[in-house]
């Protein structure tokens, strides 16, 4: 039997209740939230069952909203059930002030990476991660730049000398 | 794991120094082909340890994303896997193209395929051959870069760059391939699998070759599934995922090819692997190819959807009738309707699965734009597959993995 984004919605449901919500489909991937604390104990669920078996993380990643109050970040994870060939999208929500989320190193080994590229360029604090320091940004920078309060440089401006980059 | 070490530093009884030997390889070095950096704890020529630093070419892409239309995201997309650029670029038009569904033409789809298959034989040639130099043969890596060359003058021919090519629009290609982009095709054909067979004879049964590769770097499958593989070097492990066909773009699912895997996942199996994608890309150009003659009177002419408001009209057109003008303007500009959404898509990149997750709240340009990046997720297993070999041989594991720095740092 084919794996159904029905039955998944399901079986998640069943589970948790009222902590996994919001279930969408957009461009035919199953998309849902999860509560903060739980995203670890979601992403293990998915992982142990048998029918559900989603063991490749594909993807792990952040965004920024500055407009959700109490909801500005958001750490994204796409998983993928290599067996049926179902891919999912899961979204937790965090505040900006304290954005601690649980690390899933333990779960997946590429999460390592991808959760120290999130760190570096949201500041998310995923709690318990070995080694949690900043990996593509120089490690003497003291801000999260991906974060949307960091706008690019105007192109325009034209107070900046700019003879040593030959633009002058 | 220390007391099996063989310690050839002696030290006096009581001294402080280690018996150990710290030793920077890179950021720059010439046999890591690219800006890698590793500090490697040695005993005598066996490696106890080693940590990468990534980084140093990171060119901020993501953010750069947030303030760029659609088509000025092309050129950033060159830049990642810059030895198989064609493929990023298919894949970001086709990432855009869910995202405001446009439907392409097969004629299209094949086109698409002839090109993205041939930046795979790009990619995996110099991958392959560069596998022979780190172990000591130069010959083949210098013979084969010819046909890198027959292939960069195909590109050259339909998008009028060679490294970082730019090459299509939303919905097609920028023109249409003219008799010289398919006579230069056909030329590369019929002469590429005699050289790929040379290849092979150099090094497939190389006592030398196979005495350095076999058993080094071996990775299982569940350990590599675990670190995100994908690509070449998790189908080396044994595990048979392909995104052309788990998840068909381009109608990759009208051609019949065989995805080959290996068992063992050490650098010899990813070298055979490699090898035998490149046969395969060349049966899905053959078919292709054949597939777009067989398109007659107007629908061979077709090279791009007819979405006019997010494919660029004509540069003739654009010059002397003024509809057209704006046109162009309103495109470049990245004034087009642009449904709010989130999308992800994926393609078979040359070392792995490419991603795209693009957020639109329908401005003009993307609210936020993450690359999957294959090379980036892969790498952090350099260390458990290293650590306890020669150091030698980490250096032909590292070219093995086909790390592409530009990838890596984005």
């Amino acid at each position: 039997m084919a794996l159904t984004q029905e039955h998944i919605q399901l079986r998640l449901s069943e589970k948790f209740g009222d902590l996994v919500s919001n279930f969408q489909s957009p461009y035919g991937m199953l998309s849902f939230e999860a509560a903060k604390e739980q995203n670890l104990k979601v992403l293990q669920f998915l992982y142990d069952e048998a029918d559900l078996n989603f063991q490749f993380l594909t993807d792990l990643t952040a965004v920024n909203y500055p407009d959700q109050l109490g909801r500005e970040l958001a750490v994204v994870y796409h998983l993928h059930n290599l067996k049926d060939n179902v891919r999912i999208r899961l979204t937790v929500y965090t505040d900006i002030v304290s954005p601690d989320i649980f690390t899933a190193c333990k779960l997946f080994s590429s999460a390592n990476w991808m959760e120290r590229e999130t760190y570096d360029f949201f500041g998310i604090n995923f709690v318990g991660h070995e080694n949690l320091k900043r990996i593509l940004n120089v490690d003497e920078m003291d801000y999260f730049p991906l974060r949307k309060e960091y706008p690019l440089e105007d192109q325009t401006r034209i107070d900046k000398d700019d003879q040593m980059f030959g633009r002058g | 794991m220390t007391e099996h070490h063989q310690h050839h530093i002696k030290l006096p009884e009581g001294s402080i120094e280690k018996q150990t030997t710290t030793l920077n390889v890179g950021p720059t070095h010439p046999a890591t082909h690219g800006v890698f950096q590793n500090i490697m704890e040695l005993d005598g020529e066996q490696i106890i340890s080693t940590e990468q630093t990534v980084g140093y070419i990171h060119r901020a892409f993501e953010k750069l994303a947030e303030r760029r239309p659609l088509y000025q995201i092309t050129t950033l997309t060159d830049r990642l896997n810059y030895c198989s650029s064609p493929i990023n670029n298919m894949g970001w038009h086709l990432t855009c193209e869910k995202l405001l569904d446009v439907q392409t033409p097969k004629r299209v789809d094949y086109l698409r395929i002839i090109i993205m298959e041939l930046s795979r034989i790009s990619d995996h040639l110099i991958c392959n051959s560069i596998m022979g130099v780190d172990t000591g043969a130069y010959t083949g890596f210098m013979y084969i870069m010819q046909y890198r060359e027959l292939i960069y003058e195909i590109y050259e021919e339909i998008c009028g760059s060679r490294l970082t090519t730019n090459i299509g629009r939303i919905g097609g290609f920028e023109r249409n391939f003219t008799n010289t982009a398919f006579t230069k095709l056909e030329k590369f054909l019929k002469e590429y699998p005699a050289a790929l067979r040379e290849l092979e004879n150099l090094f497939t049964r190389n006592r030398i070759f196979m005495e350095r590769t076999i058993g080094t770097g071996a990775i299982s499958a569940a350990r590599a599934l675990n670190y995100g593989f994908t690509g070449p070097n998790l189908r080396a492990a044994g595990v048979d995922y392909d995104v052309r066909v788990h998840s068909p773009y381009s109608s990759y699912e009208d051609f019949d090819f065989k995805v080959p895997v290996g068992t063992t996942g050490d650098s010899y199996d990813r070298f055979l692997v490699r090898n035998e994608e490149m046969w395969q890309s060349l049966s899905l150009i053959n078919q292709a190819y054949q597939k777009v003659q067989e398109f007659k009177g107007a629908e061979a002419e077709v090279f791009h959807a007819d979405v006019p408001e997010y494919y660029l009209p004509k540069k003739e057109d654009v010059y002397t009738k003024m509809e057209a003008l704006i046109w162009h303007f309103k495109i470049v500009m990245g004034e087009v309707e642009m449904p709010k959404g989130e999308v992800y898509h994926s393609v078979e990149g040359g070392n792995g699965e490419l991603g795209f997750y693009l957020i639109s709240d329908g401005g003009r340009t993307p609210f936020r734009l993450h690359f999957r990046r294959p090379s980036f997720i892969y790498y952090q297993a350099y260390p458990e597959m290293v650590v306890g070999g020669m150091l030698s041989d980490a250096i032909v594991v590292m070219s093995s993995l086909n790390l592409i720095a530009g990838e890596l740092d984005a």
